[in-house]
């Protein structure tokens, strides 16, 4: 038998994929792990638990998201239509949520009484704050203290819904900080306590269960790609930081072999200058926070300090999933930098009257470089993972550095 | 034959009516010369075990303190590599004591873990322990360690079942198990929980292995009251702590 089959073998949900992927954590964390598991999977096959999960998604977070076309950027660029998949429009402002209601219902139900989270940009903090006080729980987000400061609109935000931020600044003061505190918090609470992971990262069953919750975008664009062009599209692309947007889309696809995947990274100020976010493109196999993944990091096995205009891509390492998705070419991951990014948010404010999230803009860059090869027959989709509201001070400020 | 040191540890302490002495230090911290010379001091203090302790950039799993020594660790150009190197001096002096190499798994998974058995075994490091290393994932590294007859200490949790703790404790050799009396970080805590002595007593009659207590340990009364319920105790933060603030790693 090979070995991820052996490895599965026995347990109820995928825990590696390929050689990514795991459990590797504190010995304290295996029991919870399992717990959750074993809640995950119950509550996956009620009917009561997906009709409750439907009915939030559609009453509270404003689902379906609309796909909508493009018109103006796709004729401008001359060639392939490209459609945004609106996950911006979500209560909250981004995909983060779909992830959040699913984790909550099941922290309920597993009868835990306060939610954590980490969280990059903020937008999975929100998120977690926002179901946490719909269901009445009290809410604890670990922020690391520079995204606290470049993303501070989110943290009003967080504050206002209930929840107590936790500016971390230890390390490098960014997303993989915050996550090594959440965890820290976990393990010391971990009775009480449910740990809400807002990517499709970290120890099994995080990164299948992210992925479930986050489907619902793929299972979504697919369906209205067919009724409203009748044809799939060419190419489905998202950004990549952990990975759960990207993951979402296209686990809709997955079984489209015609449809070209593609994840974008974040290039920072290039893959040349070692300032960049990407860990597929530029990392090697690595072990952190509870997976094997594709990680950037120094010769010595330490973690490195990355770099994005996005706080919400800024991350060491990406989801398990997308490690073995690029090994066995299904997907492809490629590098948009920060000034791409910039000049592809641009160019969706202007055309389409649309501000993205400074991570989605990686997306939409991309389809950009990718548009014009493509004949006006193809067809890019594009999740849009979020809105850019709390990014105006970070366009701003790039803007005025770097003379734009 | 390759000595046993573990095992051995164990067995001298017991012969003498006490538990085995286990101290942590993070190689590296206060400096590196320091930190050499600190494995000496607890040597003589009366450590049996000193854990080798190597510096990560991201110890989600200890407290403050350790977190301290690790950053300032690493500052002062820390490695796995070097805190081999150190280890390797220090077998030459102190030939009897054990030691164990006591990492997170990436430093050594990105060092490569064949490699790193090698390197271990000429170190002179007896036995290994990996925070971040649980019974499902740690036979990668097993299977390198083990021809080289390096040990390998797993940890046991306050909600480790009995079932679990007899499987961790499978097929080991040269080993102990390290038993975390709370669920938590690394550190100091000025009380141990009340059930800890029956958690011991129950973990002890499941298990062929010495059995150890660790994390909150950090005096002379706790450990004494811990030997009377297990083979031996580990005492980290208290030791690092004393060593930061320029004092004697030992027990008050």
């Amino acid at each position: 038998m090979p070995e991820t089959a052996r490895k599965n073998k026995g347990n109820t949900m995928k825990k590696h994929y390929g050689q990514y992927g795991g459990q590797y954590v504190a010995e304290t964390l295996v029991a919870p792990l399992k717990e959750l598991e074993a809640a995950y999977v119950e509550a996956k096959a009620d009917p009561a638990f997906q009709r409750e999960f439907g009915e939030i998604l559609r009453e509270y977070v404003g689902r379906e998201s609309p796909l909508t076309y493009a018109r103006r950027l796709s004729e401008h660029l001359g060639g392939a239509k490209i459609l945004l998949k609106r996950e911006d429009l979500n209560h909250t402002g981004a995909h983060k949520i779909n992830n959040t209601v699913g984790q909550a219902l099941l922290a309920r139900r597993m009868g835990k009484k306060r939610l954590i989270a980490e969280t990059g940009a903020g937008m999975h903090g929100v998120a977690t704050a926002t179901v946490a006080a719909l269901f009445g729980m009290p809410c604890d987000v670990y922020m690391g203290a520079i995204d606290v400061e470049r993303q501070s609109p989110n943290v009003e935000r967080m504050k206002m819904l209930g929840a107590r931020i936790h500016a971390v600044s230890e390390g490098s003061a960014t997303l993989k900080d915050a996550m090594n505190e959440a965890l820290r918090d976990w393990v010391s609470n971990c009775d009480d306590t449910f740990y809400v992971i807002g990517t499709a990262a970290g120890p099994a069953p995080y990164p299948e269960m992210v992925k479930d919750f986050q489907s619902v975008i793929g299972a979504e664009a697919r369906r209205q790609c067919l009724e409203k062009f009748s044809r799939l599209p060419d190419e489905a692309i998202a950004c990549v930081g952990g990975g759960s947007n990207a993951i979402g889309l296209f686990a809709g696809f997955m079984g489209d072999k015609e449809v070209k995947l593609v994840g974008v990274e974040a290039g920072g100020k290039g893959l040349e200058s070692g300032e960049h976010a990407a860990s597929i493109n530029g990392g090697r196999p690595g072990v952190l926070h509870g997976a094997k993944t594709m990680l950037l990091e120094t010769a010595d096995g330490n973690i490195l300090d990355t770099y994005s205009v996005s706080a919400g891509l800024d991350y060491p390492g990406v989801g398990p999933e997308h490690c073995f998705l690029h090994d066995t070419g299904r997907a492809e991951y490629t590098v948009i930098t920060d000034d791409e990014a910039i000049a592809a948010f641009d160019m969706l404010c202007r055309f389409e009257g649309i501000i993205p999230a400074l991570e989605s803009s990686h997306a939409v860059a991309e389809a950009i470089k990718r548009a014009p090869s493509l004949g006006k027959d193809g067809i890019i989709l594009v999740n849009l993972s979020g809105r850019g509201d709390k990014d105006m001070q970070s366009v701003t400020l790039y803007k005025e550095r770097n003379s734009i | 034959m390759k000595r046993c040191r573990i095992t051995e540890a164990f067995r001298k302490a017991k012969a003498e009516s006490r538990g085995a002495f286990t101290a942590y230090l993070t190689m590296g911290c206060p400096t590196p010369e320091a930190g050499e010379k600190a494995v000496g001091d607890v040597i003589a203090a009366g450590a049996d075990i000193v854990e080798i302790g190597v510096p990560f950039s991201d110890p989600f799993a200890d407290g403050g303190v350790i977190r301290s020594a690790s950053y300032e660790a690493i500052r002062h150009g820390m490695t796995l590599e070097k805190s081999l190197a150190a280890a390797k001096r220090l077998r030459e002096r102190h030939p009897d004591t054990g030691f164990v190499l006591f990492s997170y798994y990436n430093p050594i998974f990105s060092f490569g873990t064949g490699r790193f058995a090698d390197a271990a075994a000429d170190a002179g490091i007896d036995a290994v322990l990996v925070v971040d290393l649980p019974l499902e994932e740690r036979g990668e590294l097993l299977q390198a360690l083990s021809p080289k007859g390096i040990g390998y200490i797993p940890l046991i949790a306050p909600n480790t079942p009995l079932e679990r703790v007899k499987e961790i404790g499978e097929g080991l050799e040269n080993s102990f198990l390290y038993v975390m009396t709370v669920k938590g970080t690394t550190g100091e805590r000025t009380s141990l929980p009340e059930d800890l002595a029956a958690r011991l007593e129950e973990i002890r009659s499941v298990s062929h292995l010495p059995v150890a207590a660790g994390f909150g340990i950090s005096t002379k009364a706790q450990a004494e009251e811990i030997s009377r319920h297990a083979d031996g105790y580990i005492v980290g933060s208290a030791l690092v702590k004393k060593l930061m603030r320029g004092e004697k790693p030992c027990l008050s």
